[in-house]
């Protein structure tokens, strides 16, 4: 029987490289929104740890590391960028696929970002740790301060293209004026 | 002229441009008005209205005279020649004359000016009526007006960014680097925004004395220590062009214009919104004319203008200069001209009554006895006073407040949250002010901010008084003018009163005073002045009119920078767009989705023909389509069921594991909000299913109701709409094409509205036993990674078996031939009732929405029912947005019963079909009605049906 072939929201679009920024989608095992019941934050969050070694986070914030981070999504909603989780006493739901996970990085990356969302990113306000959901150009996005110079991006897939011409456009604009006047 | 030393320019870069095709040459460091002063150029542009002879009356952004044309990818009309720095190469054209500048035929209209004062227009282009639009008006404008729009698309780019900080310093003058200083060192994040090339403001244009040194060197200092602060941002080339709410303002970059080369993708400007804690405004103050008669004569200049041509650029404006002004301004122009070696014709401290020369001064007129002396000189630095520049203080409202010691206005206290005034622009116009009043306030905001500041050594510098007595005009023969850029004079103001428009906002209307785009700046506190002498009120009592954003003109390309081309909205693609797009298939936009319209095959002429067979197709063989554009949301917990019977207007709860139910749901005011069906996939999770237009409406509707209707209830909701790929398989042998897919799986063991998991070639995927065309029907989804994949495997396999993929045409005219309804059914004014499904709306529960849609008037035989109409007359056409009347009505809004919402052409019953909406419709089934499209001139009889009109008993669907 045939096999279906598997393709990433960002072939075909990535990598983008302009000056010495880089736009790079990220892989992550899973994306899982968990979603904890009725006053079941704890044992959820225990179950967590146990899992993956990261615990729930507070709002706007980003627990564990690199391969294995659990992200405030929103009102009593996260997702767990890593393995695939399943803690019981929580709405889990799969969006592996559901998400383009851009990763945006290099010197001026700030910049960037300033042309397409009204978000403070300055550096002792958005730390390493930070999420925060808010507008990239027209699309709604989940940013993450992943690195001093590096931020990822979650846009819906469907907009996988769209985010990458914008943010394109905005790291030529950025690398055209640190090199130029 | 250009003085054989001084100023900053670099005299070791020379750069060529060009004016009126003329070459020239100036420095780096020059702008356009001081490479031209350096070149004599003194007649640079004709006035608005009467095409006088304008030469360059200020030195930096409220320049009303010499504005020009600047060749660039696109040209840029209206560029004040003032702000536009010398660049290699630079073209610049003059405007508003023909056939030169020199000789200009509309200077005619100087001879008619006893005609065309203020008011001229309305009481003379009144009639005939029709020569308003046709006769007058391209001549009045042709004949007035200033640069020009290319009418060229503008491709270049432009940003638009945001930033943020704790402080905002409008202004780099003494004020405002001081404050900057003073917060910066304090450890705020500063941004530090001048509209000048470079930090100083006035310091860069007088000579003064700094702590013992030239002015200049503090201010190369101070720019470099704050260029070294980490937490300070400095932002040159940017003007800050109006306050708004919440701390905002908006700022606009000149990033390119000034390079003879930009770089790449540079854009050439940005527009900047700025999100600051605390402001303070150090935007100065404008030196005033004064209005004497023939005061425009190109050569008369702002004494300010005069000194910061000779100091900054290094040029002498002309070869005798004459000053007229009183007090510190006037001693200091001469002064300046003195040690710049510039012949000083005479200082006049009472008045210039009249000017002489030909395209330039040659001679002004002062009082000698009973007559009049002339004084020769080509060039006349008049100092008038200083207005406060308080615009942005304006911006929220606030009116700036008059001080009888400055005859200036200042601003008001308060006058935008979080904005102080500082330095000149709060009235404090020595050195020494500005720089303790910078420091003071930027003082007092960082205590307010939490931070704590040492105090600030203050550097010592001039602190002379500011003693004024205004000269408002000069009476003589001859028109005195006010506004420069649309040429109102004195006497206009005063007729304007004498007129009856007495009222300051009546006067400014009545004479276009302040209307142009330098907003008045140099004219809005004389007229004034004007106007309340005229009037016999003091000038507070006069009032001012309103300044309002932007500060200087914005390219509208700025505002808008972004949204150009594919930046204008997102576009979401389907996991099949690719493939779609490869076949041929023609995009249409459904909200941000693209979809595929139909699959062209080989032969096809048109749409129809396509969509013909597609539906063709399903009903005899298989279709595929891919309907991942639907909402998908996932709701669990133990209060789910409760969830979903309270936004549906059926029992969810009651719905059986592995089973599927079509839902109804409705807005708070009773209308019909979405329909879609809810799948039942374990005993606390649901899957919702909404309509691709409807997707973002019913989640935020269900946060809604889970937030603040039902905030007790156990449940969870979750958009999964991304991470599905689902496609529609429909037809007779869709059973085949899922065998050929699905790991063991037979149709048999999947009745009508079941659902489940399947493996799909080994992959973990979702089927659901699902019908939109009437056929036997699935839908089956996988993770979207392998959307595009399935989508080509599918239609192979549908291909092999006859069938293949269809589109949203075929798609719709198989759902109208079903009678199935999508928002152009459900399009917000229309009940369940109008749709037929009031029984769905459930007697035993509640449910948002029903006790509204029980009010009178919203069922009943008086509502516009949905029907199904065929064509039963010559005219076999139906078209959608059609109006429904009685057989033998004439066709007025007021006979209208009704109006068709969706047709299509049906292949399987030969004729078109439609839906709609007509009074009583259910009780008229086999009446013949009229059908009257007004907007394409198709009228047709239609026979009113009951809306399904293909295979009523749904035999198909669930066999």
């Amino acid at each position: 029987m045939a096999k279906l072939i598997a393709k990433s929201p960002g072939a075909g679009l990535l990598p983008v490289r302009v000056g010495s920024l880089s736009l790079t989608e990220e892989a992550h095992d899973a994306i899982t929104c968990v979603a904890p019941f009725q006053g079941q934050e704890k044992p959820v969050s225990a179950a967590l740890k146990d899992a993956i070694g990261a615990a729930l986070p507070g709002v706007g914030r980003v627990t564990g590391k690199a391969g294995a981070r659990v992200a405030w999504l929103g009102l009593g909603q996260v997702l767990v960028l890593g393995p695939p989780v399943a803690p019981p006493g929580a709405a889990v739901t799969d969006q592996s696929d559901g998400w383009a996970c851009l990763t945006l990085e290099g010197p001026g990356s700030r910049a960037v970002l300033a042309r397409l969302t009204p978000l403070d990113l300055r550096e002792n306000l958005f730390k390493r740790g930070h999420a925060a959901r808010s507008l990239l150009g027209h699309m709604t996005c989940l940013f993450l301060r992943t690195g001093v110079e590096r931020y990822e991006m979650l846009v819906f897939r469907s907009m996988a293209a769209t985010a990458v011409h914008e943010l394109t456009h905005a790291m030529q604009s950025v690398a055209a004026q640190r090199s130029g006047a | 002229m250009r003085l054989s030393q001084g100023g900053l320019i670099d005299r070791a870069k020379p750069l060529r441009f060009s004016f009126d095709g003329k070459g020239y040459q100036g420095f780096a460091g020059d702008t356009l008005a001081s490479a031209l002063l350096a070149n004599d150029v003194r007649l640079v542009g004709r006035s608005f209205k009467y095409h006088r002879p304008r030469g360059i009356l200020t030195a930096d952004s409220n320049e009303p005279n010499a504005l020009m044309t600047i060749r660039r990818a696109v040209d840029e009309p209206n560029v004040r020649a003032t702000t536009q720095e010398l660049y290699e190469g630079l073209e610049a054209r003059s405007q508003n004359a023909w056939p030169a500048l020199g000789f200009d035929l509309l200077g005619m209209n100087d001879l008619l000016a006893p005609f065309l004062g203020a008011g001229f227009y309305y009481k003379t282009f009144m009639w005939p009526k029709s020569f308003w639009e046709r006769v007058y008006e391209p001549f009045i404008r042709r004949a007035a007006g200033l640069g020009a729009l290319s009418k060229a698309p503008d491709r270049g780019r432009y940003d638009k960014a945001f930033a943020h900080c704790d402080l905002l310093v409008i202004g780099g003058g003494p004020a405002g680097l001081m404050a900057a200083l003073v917060a910066g060192r304090a450890g705020a994040d500063v941004i530090l925004a001048d509209e000048d090339t470079r930090l100083g403001g006035r310091l860069l244009a007088e000579r003064e004395e700094i702590d013992g040194g030239p002015a200049l060197d503090w201010v190369e200092e101070a720019t470099a220590e704050l260029r070294a602060l980490p937490n300070v941002r400095l932002m040159t080339r940017t003007t800050v062009t109006g306050a708004y709410d919440g701390g905002t303002y908006g700022a606009l970059e000149r990033v390119s214009q000034h390079l003879a080369s930009p770089a790449g993708h540079a854009p050439i400007e940005t527009f900047w919104r700025i999100v600051a804690r605390r402001a303070i405004l150090a935007a100065g103050a404008h030196e005033r004319p004064i209005a004497f008669p023939n005061n425009d004569r190109p050569g008369v200049m702002l004494a300010s203008a005069v000194r910061a041509y000779v100091n900054r650029w290094g040029v002498a404006p002309g070869k005798r200069v004459a000053v007229f002004g009183q007090g510190a301004d006037a001693e200091r122009t001469a002064r300046d001209l003195r040690a710049a070696g510039v012949e000083l014709a005479e200082v006049i401290t009472d008045r210039v009554t009249g000017t002489n020369g030909r395209l330039g001064l040659e001679e002004i007129l002062v009082p000698d006895g009973d007559g009049a002396r002339g004084i020769n000189c080509d060039c006349l630095a008049v100092a008038g006073g200083w207005n406060p520049a308080v615009h942005l203080t304006c911006h929220m409202g606030a009116r700036p407040v008059w001080r009888d010691d400055l005859a200036a206005f200042v601003p008001a206290e308060g006058a935008v949250p979080g904005l102080t005034p500082a330095g000149a622009c709060a009235g404090a116009f020595s050195t020494a002010a500005c720089l303790s009043g910078g420091a003071r306030v930027a003082g007092a905001i960082l205590e307010d901010l939490g931070l704590s500041a040492p105090k600030p050594d203050l550097p010592e510098a001039e602190d002379g008084g500011y003693t004024i007595t205004p000269i408002w005009h000069v009476e003589g023969k001859g028109r005195a003018w006010l506004d420069f850029q649309n040429d109102v004079t004195v006497k206009d103001v005063k007729q304007s009163a004498t007129e009856g428009f007495r009222s300051v906002e009546h006067m400014k209307r009545y004479t276009t005073q302040g209307m142009a785009t330098d907003q008045g700046k140099n004219s809005n506190v004389a007229a004034l002045a004007v106007l309340a002498d005229a009037t016999g009120r003091t000038i507070p009592e006069t009032g001012t009119t309103t300044f309002r954003p932007p500060y200087t003109p914005i390219n509208i390309a700025a505002l808008g920078a972004g949204a150009l081309d594919k930046g204008f909205a997102p576009e979401r693609h389907l996991t099949s767009h690719a493939a779609s797009v490869a076949r041929g298939a023609p995009m249409i936009e459904a909200g941000l989705w693209y979809r595929p319209s139909y699959f062209p095959a080989p032969g096809e002429q048109t749409w129809r023909e396509a969509c013909d067979r597609e539906v063709t197709m399903v009903r005899q063989a298989v279709g595929v389509a891919d309907v991942s554009t639907l909402g998908k949301i996932d709701i669990q917990g133990p209060d789910a069921g409760k969830f979903l019977d309270f936004v549906y207007t059926n029992t969810f709860s009651t719905l059986k594991e592995g089973r599927v139910r079509y839902g109804l749901m409705l807005r708070e005011d009773g209308h019909v909000m979405d329909d879609g069906t809810t799948a039942r996939l374990g005993a606390q999770q649901y899957l919702m299913t909404t309509t691709t237009a409807a997707a973002g409406q019913v989640m935020a509707h269900l946060d809604w109701v889970r937030q603040a209707l039902m905030p007790g209830a156990d449940v969870q909701i979750a958009s999964v709409t991304e991470h599905w790929a689902q496609f529609a398989v429909a037809g007779p042998k869709a059973g085949a094409v899922l065998a050929s897919v699905l790991d063991d799986w037979a149709p048999g063991d999947w009745p009508f509205m079941s659902c489940g998991a399947v493996s799909v070639s080994g992959v973990a995927g979702r089927l659901f036993r699902i019908s939109f065309s009437g056929e036997q029907g699935y839908e089956i989804a996988v993770p979207a990674r392998f959307g595009e994949s399935l989508f080509r495997l599918l239609v192979a396999q549908a291909e092999a078996l006859g069938g293949g993929p269809y589109g949203m045409e075929a798609l719709n005219v198989l759902r109208i031939e079903k009678g199935f309804i999508t928002h152009a059914e459900i399009h917000g004014r229309v009940t369940a009732f109008d749709i037929g499904m009031g029984r769905m709306v459930s007697a035993k529960k509640d449910c948002v929405g029903k006790t509204m849609s029980e009010r009178p008037g919203l069922s009943g035989p008086e509502r516009e029912q949905m029907v199904g109409l065929k064509p039963a007359g010559s005219v076999k056409q139906l078209t959608g947005g059609a109006h429904l009347f009685e057989a033998g009505a004439r066709a007025t809004a007021a006979n209208s019963q009704g109006y068709v919402t969706s047709v299509g052409f049906s292949p399987t019953l030969g004729c078109f079909l439609g839906q709609g909406f007509l009074r009583n419709g259910r009780a008229r089934h086999g009446e013949t009605v009229r059908m009257v499209d007004h907007v394409r001139g198709v009228e047709a009889m239609c026979e009113v049906c009951d809306p399904v009109f293909y295979d009523p008993e749904g035999g198909r669907m669930r066999g």
